[in-house]
Formats: C-alpha cells, sequence, structure tokens
C-alpha cells in the first residue's frame, strides 16, 4: 500500500515569474548553437569503412579539418525539436500574413511527393523510365491552364519571382521578335510589390510607377497618358496589393494591347479567384502562379516555392527550356532547339533541370483534392472570411478603401493616430495573444499599413477570437496603454531584437573564437 | 566667408573657397531612422548635378544621396563609414559625406538657403 | 470538403455581419463578363483522401525509381542515403508550415537554423560567409555571375567547358539583358582549356567547376592567382557538394565566390527539384551578395538572438535597384541539408566523401577492363567520364531496358556535339553495392559487344 500521500491542491504563492536558474522557461527551453554542443569524434551518422584506401584524386592532396561539429542523434533530434518549439505555425494558429496566403498544408500532399516514384527518380533518367513524372507535370499544367482559361504554361519557374522573370522575358522576346526591341519601358503600380521593378530591371526594362486613385485602384488616366511606342507592358497584381479587385482591368488590357505592349499580372493573389474568375477573361497575356500560395504547398520557412507561368496564344511559344510535350511515345521534355517540338523562340534555360518536382506533385494532390467545386468554395471562403473580418473591425480600426475588398482586408495606422502606439507596436501585441501578425507597412501606398489575410482555412470560431483579440488591443491602445505595446511582445522566447545592431555590426556565422569587436577594426 | 545651401532631396552643402562639403539634413536622417550603412564615392569621381554620388542605408530603408552641384571629390568622411551612427547623431555636423571641389559654383544660386528650405520641410510634414 | 472548416450555417451568419445576401455580392468589383457562374465545367469534383492517393500512385508507379534498379546517374544530381530523422524533424509543422522568418520573436527556431547553416557552408567551402541558400546550384551560378558584374563593373563572363550546362545556360538566359557577354567554352573532357587566353580587360569573372562536369578533380590554385593579378573574380561551382569532405575547398584554391548544389546532403533527387542552391563569398563583397541572409544580434533583454539582416539589398526595399528580384530561399531544403550535416559532423562527412570515392575508384577499375570502355578520368571523386565505342546514348536506353540506370550519357547535356556522342557520365555513391557495379560492368559488356 503507498501511504505517501503529496499535496494536490495548489498553494496560494504568487504567479510572479522569477528567473529560473537555467534560463529555460518550462516547453520553452534555450538552445545553444550546433556549434557550441561539439564533442569532437561524435556522429549521428554510422557508415561502412570505405571499399578502399586508394586516393585517384589527380594529386591533389586530401583536405584537413573542416571545423564541423561533432554531435549524436539524440542531439540533434533535441536541438532541432527546441529550435521548432521556438516558431510560430499555420499548424499553430492563424497567420493572417496579407499577401502571402499561409492556408492549411494538407499532409496527404506531403505523404505523396514522398512516394518513391516521384521522390527517387533521377532528374536525366531515360525519358521512357519517367513516364508518370512528365504525365504529372502535364497533368498539372492541365489544370493550370483550364483554371485561367490560358492556352500554355511555362512549368520550370522556381518560385513566384522567377516567374516574373518568366513572364517578362517572354514578353522581351516576343517584342524582339516582332522587331520592337526598342520597347523598353513597363508600367509599374506605386503599389506593387518589390519584386515587380526589381524583376523588370533584370531584364532591361526601365520602370515607370503608376499612382493609384483615391479608392485604391490604377489611376486609369494617369495610364493612358503614360503609354507610347517604347512601352513594353504592364505588370499589375490582380486582386492588388491593397486587397482590391482592379475593377478596369479589361479596360486597361484593351489600352495597354492598344498601345502595342503586353499585360503581366502578378498572380500571388490569385486565391482569391481561383475557380471562380479566368485571368484570360480578363486580358491578361501572362501570369505566374505561386503554388506555395494557392496551392498550398508548404512555406517551409521560406521556400522552396514554385512559380509555373501561364501564357496567352500571342506568348505561348515564348517558353523557357525545358517543356514537355507529347507525342506518340508518350511524354517528352524538349530540353533544347535541337528537339522535334522546340517551338525555336525560346529564350534559355532558368534554372537546373525541369522545375520543382516535389511541389508540382504536392499542388496536383491539392487541386484533386478540392476538384472544380471545392476550388469555387476555396475563393468563396477567402473572400467571404476577409470581408467578415473587415466588417467586424471596421468601427474600431480603420479600413483604407471603401467597399467590399477580396481575400485580404487592408487598414491603415489612422485609428492609432494620438495614441502613441505605432502599427509596428500593435503588430507585436498581437504575438503575445498568440497570433501572428498580420503584413505590416504593406502596401506603401497607405501610411502604416495592416494587411490581413486569413484564408479559406480559418473557421468561424477562429476568426472570432481573432477580430476579439483586435477590438481588445484597439480599445487598449485608445485607452492610453502604450507603454505596454512598446515593450511587447514579452511572453516569446525572445523579446524585440536589436536590428540596428545587427546591420551595423554583422555577425553572419558562428567563429570558433569570437572575436573582440575592437580587434576586428 | 562659408556659405550653408539646401536641395528638395535633402542634402546640404556647405561651401568655403571653391570646395563644398555634402551631407544629409537632419530632417533626412529622422526619415531614415538608425542609419547601418553608407557607401561612399571614391576620391577623384566627377559628380554631376543631381546624379546619385553616394547611398545611407537604414535597417528598413535606402536613399540616394545626390551631388547638389557639379564637381570632382576630393574627400570623403571615412568616420561616417566607420560608424554611420554619426550621421543620426550630427547629420549636419560630423556625419558629413564628401567634400567635392565645385565645377561651376554659380550653380549654388539655384539651391535654398537655410530658411527657404525649413519652410519646405513644413510643408512636407 | 475536408480542408474547408466553415459551415453553411457560418457562411450565412457571416454574409449577415458583412450585410450582403450572398458571396456573389462580394466579387461585384470583377467585370460581369469574367464573373462565372459556377464551377468550371469540365473538370472533376473533389475526392477523399484514398481516391487522390489512388490516382497519384499510380502515376509514381510508372516511374523506374533509382533505388530499385543498379542506379549510376549524376551531372549535377546524386542520390544519397539520407537519415531518417532528417524527414522527421523537416517535417515538424513548426518547420514546415512557418513562412519566411519576418517576426524574429516567434520565428527563431528558422533563424538559428539558418544561421547554423550560413556557418556550414562557409566552412565546408573554406569561404567567409554564405548567405541562406538560393533556388538551386543552376540558379545560385546565375546570380553569382551577375554578382560580379556589379562588384567588378565589368560585363564579360567566362564560363568554363568543364562548367554544367544547366549552370551556364542559366548564366546567359540571367545576364541576356544586362548587356552581360557570356564566353561559354566548348566541352572539355579532358581539360587543356586556357582560360586566362580568354580573359580581357572587360572580363568580370571566370566561372570554373570542381569536380567538373566531366568528373575532373582540379587545382585552380593558379587560376585564382591570374584571376587576382588581373583583377577578375574565380567563381567556383561545385555540384556535388559531398566532395567538399575529401577535396581541399575552393576558398583555399583563391574562390571569390563559392556556388553549390546542395542536394546531395539532405535532400532527395526529386526528379531535378526542389533543390538548395548554396552561396558564399568573401566578406568584403557581402553588401553585393544576393538572397537572405540571417545574423547575430540581441534582444530587449540583452539576450542573444537571430533575425534577417542586411535587407537594403533585396527586392522589397531596394526594388529595382536590388541585387536580385529573388524572394524566398529555399528554406526547408536548406534546412534538411544542415540536419543531415549536423548528423554528419567532422568525422560522418569526412568518411561519407572517403566511401563515395572509394567506391568510384572501385567502379573505374572494374569498368576499366571491359573491352571498348576508357575511363578518360586521371583524377576523379565520385563521377567520371567514359568513351564507349558507340553513342553513349543508345547504350544507356539499351541498359535501361535491361534493368540497369547505367549514368548520363554526355549528349543529354551537351545535345549535337559530335565530339561527346560517345562520352557517358558515370557516378557513384554509398547507395551503390558491389553487385549494382558488377550488374553495370555486367550489362556494359554485354551491350557493347
Amino acid at each position: 500500500m503507498n501511504n505517501q500521500g503529496r499535496p494536490t491542491s495548489i498553494p496560494s504563492a504568487s504567479g510572479e515569474v522569477a528567473p529560473t536558474i537555467s534560463g529555460n522557461r518550462a516547453l520553452q527551453i534555450e538552445e545553444a548553437l550546433i556549434f557550441e554542443q561539439d564533442s569532437p569524434g561524435s556522429t549521428g551518422v554510422d557508415l561502412p569503412e570505405p571499399a578502399t584506401d586508394e586516393l585517384r584524386l589527380g594529386g591533389l592532396r586530401p583536405r584537413g579539418q573542416i571545423g564541423l561539429p561533432g554531435l549524436a542523434e539524440p542531439t540533434v533530434v533535441r536541438h532541432y525539436t527546441r529550435l521548432s518549439q521556438k516558431n510560430y505555425a499555420i499548424d499553430l494558429g492563424l497567420y493572417p500574413l496579407g499577401s502571402c496566403t499561409m492556408k492549411h498544408n494538407p499532409r496527404l500532399n506531403e505523404r505523396m511527393a514522398r512516394l518513391p516514384g516521384f521522390a527517387d527518380i533521377h532528374p536525366l533518367q531515360p525519358q521512357s523510365t519517367v513516364q508518370g513524372a512528365l504525365a504529372l507535370i502535364d497533368e498539372l499544367a492541365g489544370w493550370l491552364k483550364t483554371l485561367t482559361g490560358m492556352p500554355a504554361v511555362a512549368m520550370s519557374p522556381a518560385a513566384g519571382a522567377q516567374g516574373e522573370l518568366c513572364g517578362l522575358m517572354a514578353i522581351h522576346a516576343a517584342l524582339d521578335d516582332r522587331g520592337e526591341g526598342h520597347r523598353r519601358r513597363v508600367l509599374v503600380p506605386e503599389s506593387a510589390h518589390g519584386t515587380n521593378p526589381a524583376t523588370a530591371a533584370l531584364v532591361g526594362f526601365t520602370i515607370d510607377p503608376i499612382p493609384a486613385t483615391a479608392d485604391g485602384r490604377v489611376d486609369l488616366a494617369a495610364l493612358e497618358a503614360k503609354l507610347g511606342p517604347d512601352v513594353a507592358g504592364i505588370m499589375l497584381t490582380n486582386p492588388n496589393t491593397c486587397g482590391l479587385f482592379e475593377r478596369d482591368i479589361r479596360r486597361i488590357a484593351e489600352l495597354i494591347h492598344g498601345a502595342g505592349g503586353y499585360f503581366y499580372c502578378d498572380g500571388a493573389n490569385f486565391n482569391a479567384i481561383v475557380g471562380r474568375v479566368r485571368p484570360a477573361d480578363l486580358g491578361i497575356d501572362a501570369m505566374h502562379i505561386n503554388l506555395h500560395k494557392t496551392f498550398s504547398t508548404p512555406h517551409g520557412g521560406g521556400g522552396p516555392g514554385s512559380g509555373p507561368v501561364v501564357l496567352s496564344d500571342a506568348l505561348a511559344a515564348f517558353v523557357p527550356f525545358p517543356h514537355v510535350a507529347h507525342g506518340p511515345d508518350g511524354f517528352r521534355l524538349i530540353e533544347g532547339p535541337q528537339d522535334p517540338g522546340a517551338t525555336g523562340k525560346e529564350f534559355g534555360r532558368l534554372k537546373g533541370f525541369h522545375g520543382q518536382m516535389g511541389m508540382f506533385v504536392r499542388a496536383l494532390a491539392y487541386i484533386l483534392s478540392h476538384g472544380a467545386d471545392g476550388l469555387w468554395q476555396v475563393a468563396s471562403d477567402a473572400v467571404l472570411n476577409a470581408n467578415y473580418v473587415m466588417a467586424r473591425l471596421q468601427d474600431v480600426m480603420t479600413p483604407s478603401f471603401d467597399g467590399p475588398c477580396m481575400h485580404e482586408a487592408l487598414f491603415d495606422d489612422r485609428f492609432l493616430k494620438g495614441t502613441g502606439v505605432t502599427t509596428l507596436d500593435f503588430a507585436k501585441a498581437l504575438i503575445d495573444e498568440g497570433f501572428h501578425p498580420m503584413t505590416m507597412y504593406f502596401p506603401l501606398v497607405v501610411h502604416g499599413a495592416l494587411l490581413i489575410e486569413p484564408t479559406e482555412t480559418e473557421s468561424k470560431r477562429g476568426l472570432d477570437q481573432f477580430i476579439d483579440v483586435l477590438r481588445g488591443l484597439a480599445a487598449r491602445a485608445r485607452a492610453g496603454e502604450a507603454e505596454a505595446f512598446q515593450a511587447a511582445p514579452r511572453l516569446t522566447p525572445r523579446r524585440r531584437l536589436d536590428e540596428t545592431l545587427a546591420a551595423r555590426r554583422p555577425v553572419l556565422r558562428w567563429q570558433p573564437e569570437a572575436p573582440q569587436a575592437e580587434a576586428a577594426e | 566667408m562659408t556659405m550653408l545651401k539646401f536641395t528638395k532631396d535633402h542634402e546640404w552643402i556647405r561651401v568655403e573657397g571653391d570646395t563644398g562639403t555634402v551631407g544629409i539634413t537632419d530632417y533626412a536622417q529622422q526619415q531614415l531612422g538608425d542609419v547601418v550603412f553608407v557607401e561612399l564615392p571614391e576620391v577623384g569621381r566627377k559628380l554631376e548635378t543631381g546624379k546619385e554620388a553616394a547611398v545611407v542605408e537604414s535597417v528598413k530603408a535606402a536613399s540616394e544621396v545626390y551631388a547638389p552641384v557639379a564637381g570632382e571629390v576630393v574627400a570623403v568622411n571615412d568616420a561616417v563609414a566607420g560608424d554611420p551612427s554619426l550621421i543620426n547623431s550630427a547629420a549636419e555636423g560630423d556625419g558629413w559625406f564628401m567634400r567635392i571641389r565645385l565645377a561651376n559654383p554659380s550653380e549654388l544660386d539655384g539651391l535654398m538657403d537655410r530658411a527657404a528650405y525649413d519652410a519646405y520641410v513644413e510643408g512636407l510634414a | 470538403m475536408r480542408y474547408l472548416p466553415l459551415t453553411p450555417e457560418d457562411r450565412r451568419e457571416m454574409l449577415g455581419a458583412i450585410g450582403v445576401g450572398s458571396v456573389d455580392e462580394l466579387f461585384r468589383d470583377v467585370p460581369e463578363a469574367a464573373r462565372l457562374k459556377g464551377p468550371i465545367e469540365g473538370l472533376p469534383a473533389h475526392k477523399g483522401e484514398l481516391e487522390v492517393e489512388r490516382i497519384l500512385s499510380r502515376m509514381a508507379a510508372r516511374n523506374v525509381t533509382a533505388g530499385s534498379a543498379p542506379s549510376f546517374l549524376g551531372a549535377g544530381a546524386y542520390r544519397h542515403h539520407v537519415p531518417a530523422a532528417v524527414d522527421h524533424l523537416v517535417q515538424r509543422g513548426e518547420f514546415l508550415t512557418s513562412y519566411t522568418p519576418y517576426q524574429p520573436e516567434i520565428t527563431q527556431g528558422t533563424l538559428q537554423a539558418l544561421f547554423e547553416f550560413q556557418t556550414q557552408v562557409a566552412l565546408i567551402t573554406g569561404m567567409d560567409v554564405a548567405n541562406a541558400s538560393m533556388y538551386d546550384g543552376a540558379t545560385a551560378c546565375g546570380e553569382a555571375v551577375l554578382m560580379a558584374q556589379r562588384v567588378t563593373r565589368r560585363s564579360r563572363a567566362v564560363l568554363s567547358g568543364g562548367l554544367h550546362p544547366h549552370y551556364a545556360e542559366v548564366a546567359a538566359t540571367l545576364g541576356r539583358h544586362l548587356d552581360l557577354e557570356t564566353r561559354i567554352m566548348p566541352p572539355a573532357p579532358q581539360g587543356g582549356e586556357d582560360l586566362m587566353a580568354e580573359v580581357d580587360e572587360r572580363t568580370s569573372c571566370v566561372v570554373v567547376q570542381n569536380p567538373d562536369v566531366f568528373g575532373n578533380v582540379r587545382d585552380y590554385t593558379e587560376l585564382g592567382a591570374a584571376c587576382r593579378a588581373k583583377g577578375v573574380l574565380l567563381i567556383v561551382a561545385v555540384t556535388e557538394v559531398v566532395s567538399l569532405g575529401l577535396l581541399p575547398p575552393p576558398g583555399e584554391m583563391g574562390a571569390d565566390i563559392v556556388v553549390a548544389e546542395g542536394q546531395s546532403i539532405g535532400n532527395a533527387l526529386n526528379f531535378g527539384g526542389p533543390y538548395v542552391g548554396l552561396f558564399a563569398t568573401r566578406e568584403r563583397f557581402v553588401r553585393q551578395m544576393p538572397g537572405r541572409l540571417a545574423g547575430q544580434t540581441v534582444d530587449a533583454d540583452g539576450r542573444r538572438g537571430f533575425v534577417l539582416t542586411l535587407s537594403t539589398r533585396e527586392q522589397h526595399i531596394r526594388r529595382e535597384k536590388a541585387t536580385s528580384n529573388i524572394c524566398t530561399n529555399s528554406g526547408l531544403c536548406a534546412l534538411a541539408f544542415s540536419i543531415h550535416m549536423t548528423l554528419l559532423g567532422e568525422v560522418g562527412f569526412r568518411n561519407l566523401a572517403r566511401i563515395n570515392h572509394a567506391n568510384a575508384v572501385k567502379l573505374a577499375g572494374k569498368l576499366a577492363a571491359v573491352p571498348g570502355v576508357q575511363v578518360l578520368n586521371d583524377g576523379f571523386f565520385n563521377e567520371f567520364t567514359l568513351r564507349l565505342n558507340r553513342p553513349a546514348a543508345a547504350v544507356v536506353d539499351a541498359l535501361a531496358a535491361k534493368g540497369v540506370l547505367a549514368g548520363v550519357p554526355v549528349s543529354r547535356l551537351a545535345p549535337g556535339r559530335k565530339e561527346v556522342e560517345d562520352l557517358l557520365l558515370v557516378a557513384v555513391t554509398e547507395t551503390n553495392t558491389e553487385d549494382d557495379m558488377d550488374a553495370l560492368a555486367a550489362g556494359l559488356q554485354e551491350v557493347l559487344r
């Protein structure tokens, strides 16, 4: 019999948090760098003896000490598990980053991408041995073409920014082909993602900004005034970065086409319209699709992405190598101008091998899971959720524009005026409440922007909790609790970090014996 | 005899004889926030009026510094390259960027004096 | 619909709160003519997990996996054993479903991992600093060529014929609208290139590969010194990163920029992507470097922490003046690389390299004994070039029919060049058994008879 009892009621001690001896705070465990946990000679991988000691290095001597640390597997597993616990994630909660489409990542997609038939095939195997892989690329390409109404798609771009590059190179090549290589000016709205002007510059175009109107759309008159014989095209995000649909988009397409230019659409916000609106019906010539946004391939802490580009008839021939063709013997990869099926207008190669196959598998699993009816519902719920957030916050925060939004709700910092709380402070306070902040200070066209994109995979209950927190924070800001905001976040593994120090004295890697700052100068 | 002039891009130039010292104004440094990096021109480079002469960066912003007037760079402020915080603490003093030998001193007539610049900044708020 | 939490009742309530009668009203800014009336016709409807799994598994089954046959393909993508812990850890939702670490207070996990990754890359390449990764080795190489143009303000890149053709093509494509001339040398399976003869006062960089695309290991020390004397940057590409466990690093040979394909460590073949590009350089060039960087700093309580830093180089601030248009890195693949490298450690990484080389030495010996086969390389790491007595592509097809994935015919990478038609690239790693090697030797013997 166990007769040794122990206290089971809660003692009435103060809840004040005293510093712990270890610096850990229960589940928040401090974790040193791997280099500080070096146990020389240790390894987490057991390997057999080499088959021979003979070296055939053509006279090169083998390398000396590298300086990598040695850790056994348990230490490594613990290290990365502890690091993971310092991250916010969609799996933990709402991740309302505007323009980023942080939606649920189904685990079926992960399982499918890891099927050996997709994960364990080499990109240069004889094509007869990878027909299933080529069929998958073709199948996904078919869905993307149908969903956008466009006749062609370039699958290889590695991410959205590379998709932009692909689209602008296609435009450049088409202009050259028409003998109008002198067209070098690209119109870009001021509200554009930074990648747009950066990409246009990379393709040798000059950037001509177009202002926005008071209702957050492209200023049609200003656009018209900027048209001319040197215009190569326009880069427009639609729905735009204010979360609004460009009402005049068909007119914009007419104008740009009338002036001899092409219409590039930044498809970062395709989630708002997928399955409900086809970009081809809007007059678009090229648009990249971020598979990691609309089609839910995981963001993975910053990639990998995938950015296929759909193309209109006018641009369909101007694609990078490789592309997939269908012939009597099955699918073939067109890898160079000599391969039968080449258009003869290809503009080169954007990355090694054929594209982000692992992302294609995940995206197709997502698409098949939804089907046409599910994708219709995706756009519907994404827009409904954003408008619900907007409707329930408009009395306490300040929406930047009137009317319904699409998949994201844009607020500016007027509601914080006079409170001493900035957009940054407001966002940081949200962290202590268990939410990832919204996108801050973007788009640049409104002051102190707060851009909220809930996505369709949030429940009403989850949205209500989020909204209640934002309402509470807005009330606290108005109640003069600025200091509390400025001190936020307090409950995180780290509090606000000194970005000035990081940039003034960059420390970009661990050093064996960290040299003193003075000694470095 | 020294003369202090300002541009609409928030550069200042202090002229003594045929040389002018150039920096960014206190208003400009406030707009940028903590300055973390500056890129200065090489000594000997010929600058054209209104063209990029230097770059100044904070954590979340970057800005070009334009030559207020044309001239040749005769000296740069190595202290500010080593410690960019000088621009925040003394934008219109120790935080200067470069000295140039003026190509055409009459260009100064087109720039603002202190009172005109202050009024200009007032109008931006 | 399992991924959509809203119920019809929720939707009704929410529409009420918004004050509209239907979702269609929320789409009123869309031009009438472009508004679809219902789901796109002719496309299938939603499916359950089981059905989706069935469809995709059928497609997967139509491929011959490298693990199901003796496989000797390399040429920039290598099949290595990835420890079970790697995939387990990268699939933790906190890594998998997190975004770019823009809020450092709640992304210290990703940021510290990137800082460790950058350090590992700097160590293995022998360089000062590395970024948080690029899309892949080929794009990293293209970005390096553009960076050399910015650093030197010269605009002619000389690319060795030993550089992987995909890398050269990407550099040429990226540079074509930037007044950058890319001089790509013809394939040189047995070396003998005089790269310095191509260098003139307009030359920004010389790009070489080690081991080169034909598998030859090279000492670029003299080339590095010659480049330095002319103010030209030496860029060294590494497509098989495991080689850095045995070969002297490019940093010791005087490289100014090192780019590498990191797929071999932590990442599966994946039919070519996603992979992870490594990018390392000298400290003095760091502000011209493309891509994200994690850096160390302190928090409000003075504790060590990490942030993304030097972001004024990037597109979201610099816009058209950015060092690159790149926005993402290859985060999760970089994490997989870093975890695998941490598991290996100094001892494991060096042993892995030794095993790869030993297997290659052994296989080269076996294949040299096959009539009609000549091993071209003097020195190599885990890949070498065979000259066959007939075109290699047909031999590879014939062997594939016999269930052996024999390697990569050089003609696949450099089509239409008669002089390389008979060349076959053969790679071998720790995953190949002695039986695999014997199967290849026997298969070649049979096909070449």
